[in-house]
């Protein structure tokens, strides 16, 4: 009975939630609330998810509209795969954030923060679990405007341009989606992503589709931060308060990683994409610079966070190839990265927020001897990185694995090459803070105040599953590899 | 806003006498947008720029002892949930989330007019309080 009601409460919660906390008000009474309603959230999504893995996709029509007319929400394996990554990384990085908002946010604006975050979760959730393309914008901007005002409330007054460029960033990607969807409307009179892909008119009859892909394949772009868009995404992830980094860099370039596929395969499908629009040859140039020019800049970083903000470009880079090769294996390397990196890239993120709430500095200086005096913190951070590089046994060397293996399956040796050439790179800018870590003796005059278990808790839990799934790889791979096969039209 | 209008007579009795009618005008919007053009968004601006008016002719000050800021932020919140509230009840009375037609026990034309003036009213609840609200942010600016 409840479970035919999942798809809505899946967003509903969250959003509900939100202006819950600001009746309630008391900064210890609302970070109580959210670890509730976090915890109820992933709840719902791991119920949608073992629902559609057994019995297949989930529809909902809102308000008892049937679709294509009414607003359909639908889950699927891709779906909700990505709805379980989104609310578990909610589920972990809120209990984290009750923590280090302390230190971060006055406590008078612990309500507005919280509940303005609650938005930007069900924004993101809403994304993913819609089925009808103009509902995706609604939800887009409400998670684009959310995020900008958690970015905008990062402690130094620089947070407040980096803010500023993300919104110009956002909104022209935002606008430009919209024009893409009016014309698609225009063309087929449909809002609804399965029936769009029925009324699709082929590419030679109608330069307005191809116009409408350009636009909606710029505006993801921009959002998902694919190498010459991506200039707003270091100064937002630096700037912003650390659960805001952990949780943004977490889901929403997910977010937009999963839109672009949604727009290429469920709804222009691969022959349009690959074999009139090329993107066989379009994007592996552009995620290959971005792999190489954005691992290279991070080398040369000394804030971390701007270091991992660089390493996120690259490897949005690895799921934008993954995507190129049109493939189930590459796909099923896109999205397991995905998953992957939102682990990884998180449990680094807040590793940062921990020595970020010790010392209240987070540079390369700062970080000198940290390994003996904050060393579960460093340990945590270490293993983040390995995972970055893509050492065996952890779940980034999955991802790389897969991503070779779809190379290797079209011959393109030259992409593999890079692919391990890449990894080369990142253990040079992980290098370099586990050398001032673990090599070099502590500044004595940096006192570090300890972090409190609250926040180690769940930076282990991330640790933890980063390990766990580089050895047992069944979970996301075999998610993965339903979701691709989904895309390419194979299975239900 | 260093100077409210205060001074100037005309304006202070002109707007004492149109503030009663814009808010009467927007609650019209508001309730008749069932029937003809109007509706929550629209009455929500319309309502704000009466208080709007006020905080420019009579002072912010005034204003904002009218409408406290944490009125205002919970009048926000209350849209909403009177929006999602009426969503959960339709999920209650057994349909679909925000499927009216469940509202009403008897005919389900009503429960759809049930359904969107509660909707809409949530609407112009939070319009009101978020327009009200980013005025006296920009107009608080470069006080103490």
């Amino acid at each position: 009975m409840i479970t035919d009601h999942l798809p809505v409460l899946q967003v509903v919660i969250p959003l509900l939630a939100a202006p819950l906390c600001v009746v309630l008000r008391g900064s210890f009474a609302v970070r109580q609330f959210v670890k509730v309603v976090s915890g109820l959230t992933f709840l719902c999504s791991l119920l949608i998810f073992t629902h559609v893995t057994r019995h297949g996709a989930m529809g909902y029509e809102l308000g008892g509209w049937q679709p294509p007319w009414g607003i359909e929400y639908r889950v699927d394996a891709l779906n909700a795969f990505l709805l379980l990554i989104i609310s578990g990384m909610a589920a972990v990085i809120l209990p984290y954030g009750t923590r280090s908002i302390l230190r971060e946010i006055p406590r008078e604006q612990h309500h507005l923060f919280l509940a303005i975050f609650l938005v930007c979760v069900a924004g993101l959730l809403g994304i993913a679990v819609t089925a009808d393309i103009f509902n995706v914008f609604v939800f887009l901007e409400i998670s684009a405007l959310s995020s900008y005002a958690l970015i905008g409330m990062g402690r130094s007054r620089r947070a407040l341009t980096a803010a500023y460029q993300y919104l110009i960033m956002g909104t022209i990607g935002s606008t430009f989606l919209l024009i893409g969807i009016g014309l698609l409307y225009m063309k087929t009179g449909t809002l609804n992503m399965a029936d769009l892909a029925l009324r699709m008119p082929p590419p030679h009859e109608s330069s307005t589709v191809i116009a409408a892909f350009a636009f909606l394949s710029v505006g993801v772009s921009i959002k998902l931060a694919v190498f010459p868009l991506h200039t707003w995404l270091p100064n937002a992830y630096t700037f912003a308060p650390s659960m805001v980094t952990a949780f943004l860099a977490a889901t929403a370039t997910k977010v937009s990683f999963y839109l672009l596929l949604r727009i290429v395969f469920t709804v222009f499908g691969v022959g349009f994409a690959f074999e009139a629009m090329h993107l066989q040859l379009l994007l592996p140039p552009l995620a290959l610079a971005g792999i190489f020019v954005a691992s290279t800049v991070a080398i040369f970083q000394t804030n971390i966070k701007r270091l991992l903000a660089f390493s996120s470009i690259a490897q949005i880079g690895y799921m934008v190839l993954g995507l190129s090769f049109g493939t189930a294996t590459g796909l099923t390397a896109g999205i397991v990265h995905l998953f992957n990196h939102a682990v990884m890239k998180s449990s680094l993120f807040l590793a940062i927020g921990c020595v970020s709430f010790a010392l209240g500095a987070v540079d390369l200086r700062a970080m000198r001897g940290l390994g003996r005096r904050m060393p579960f913190t460093m340990a945590a951070f270490l293993i983040g990185g390995l995972n970055l590089i893509g050492i065996p046994f952890t779940a980034g060397f999955v991802s790389k694995w897969y991503l070779i293996l779809a190379a290797l399956e079209q011959q393109r040796w030259f992409v593999a090459g890079f692919c391990l050439l890449s990894s080369l790179l990142a253990a040079v800018y992980i290098g370099r803070v586990v050398e001032a870590a673990y090599f070099h003796d502590p500044d004595p005059q940096l006192t570090a105040r300890p972090v409190p278990r609250g926040m180690l808790a769940p930076l282990w839990l991330l640790t933890g599953a980063s390990l766990f799934f580089g050895i047992f790889t069944s979970f996301p791979v075999g998610a993965a590899q339903r979701a691709a096969l989904l895309l390419l039209g194979g299975a239900p | 806003m260093k100077e409210p209008l205060r001074q100037h007579l005309i304006l202070r009795m002109v707007s004492k006498f149109l503030i009663p009618y814009i808010l009467l005008f927007a609650l019209y919007v508001q309730f008749h947008g069932d029937y003809g053009p109007g509706g929550g968004f629209q009455a929500g601006v319309i309502f704000a720029a009466g208080i709007v008016l006020y905080a420019l002719i009579f002072s912010l000050h005034r204003a904002r002892r009218a409408f406290p800021d944490r009125a205002v932020e919970l009048f926000i919140s209350l849209g909403v949930l009177i929006y999602g509230g009426t969503g959960i009840l339709c999920l209650l009375r057994g349909g679909r989330f925000l499927d009216y037609s469940v509202l009403s026990t008897h005919d389900p034309i009503h429960g759809q007019h049930l359904g969107i003036l509660l909707v809409e009213l949530g609407v112009g609840i939070t319009v009101t309080a978020a327009m009200v609200a980013i005025f006296f942010a920009f107009a608080d600016r470069g006080r103490a």
